[in-house]
């Protein structure tokens, strides 16, 4: 057999469950966005795995570059808000950041 | 083992691989340049699948823009240059518990995924670039969606630069 749907499906999952683990782990809250750019491109490996196996054709490749959209305008503005928390907090630790106004 | 899954292999292993090292080194900066091997990794992935726009988008937007973005995060969030920069863990029972909960995730998706039944279609005609394809559907079926997603990018990074602006 070759390189079936399950083969892109069981790589996205470990993608996404590192990316939890990481999530769940860290206190730098860069680290929290890196690893949440690994689950956002598990999501993907799926979207385009379908695309290509399931009968979605090209419409699933169009969802994976919307999330690809999306993922460029939220690190944009996650890393905002943590240059923000470093100016206040002189940290970025995020199990230490417990007042809404620095 | 034909070419396609030993091209597949190959880049499944960078990708594990260096999310590995994204996740566990304890340097962040480390940690930056795997999220690098990642990316192209994921890139090789969409080649393989076809989706050639979506690896050369892939390498663009993600290696090209956010990963810089991210490493200017790592640099500009340091006290002092010249020394690493530690990502410290959150204790040992929260490292015990999610390293179960992730790992219970890893085997329920897995097991998941090798037991449903999917819908396989014989794939009879499948383009052999995918660029035409998406220009067509972008601008007639999806052309609101495109639309929005080009605003909400323009707000979103407005309100980047609104926000990140030295004393507001």
């Amino acid at each position: 057999m070759g390189i079936g749907l399950t083969h892109f499906l069981i790589l996205s999952g470990i993608l996404f469950s590192l990316g939890i683990f990481g999530i769940a782990t860290r206190k730098n809250a860069i680290l929290v966005l890196m690893s949440l750019e690994l689950i956002l491109n598990s999501a993907n490996i799926n979207f385009v795995a379908f695309s290509r196996f399931g009968g979605v054709n090209i419409e699933g490749q169009i969802a994976a570059l919307f999330v690809i959209v999306l993922a460029a305008a939220e690190v944009a503005v996650a890393l905002a808000i943590v240059l923000n928390i470093y100016q206040n907090y002189h940290h970025v630790n995020v199990d230490e950041i417990n007042q809404m106004k620095g | 083992m034909n070419t396609l899954e030993l091209v597949f292999y190959l880049f499944a292993f960078i990708v594990v691989l260096s999310a590995m090292g994204v996740v566990f080194s304890r340097k962040l900066m480390y940690s930056a340049f795997s999220l690098l091997f990642t990316f192209f990794g994921v890139a090789g992935l969409y080649a393989v699948l076809n989706a050639d726009f979506l690896a050369v988008v892939q390498i663009m937007i993600y290696v090209g823009g956010i990963l810089v973005l991210i490493i200017f995060g790592v640099m500009l969030t340091s006290k002092v240059t010249g020394v690493d920069i530690v990502s410290g863990g959150t204790g040992k029972t929260l490292y015990i518990g999610s390293t179960v909960v992730s790992a219970a995730m890893l085997f329920f998706l897995t097991y998941l995924y090798n037991t449903v039944n999917w819908h396989l279609p014989e794939v009879t005609k499948y383009s052999e670039t995918s660029l035409d394809a998406i220009g067509n559907l972008l601008l007639t079926k999806y052309v609101l969606t495109f639309l929005v997603a080009a605003i909400l990018l323009l707000i979103a990074f407005i309100g980047a630069a609104l926000i990140a602006r030295k004393g507001n």
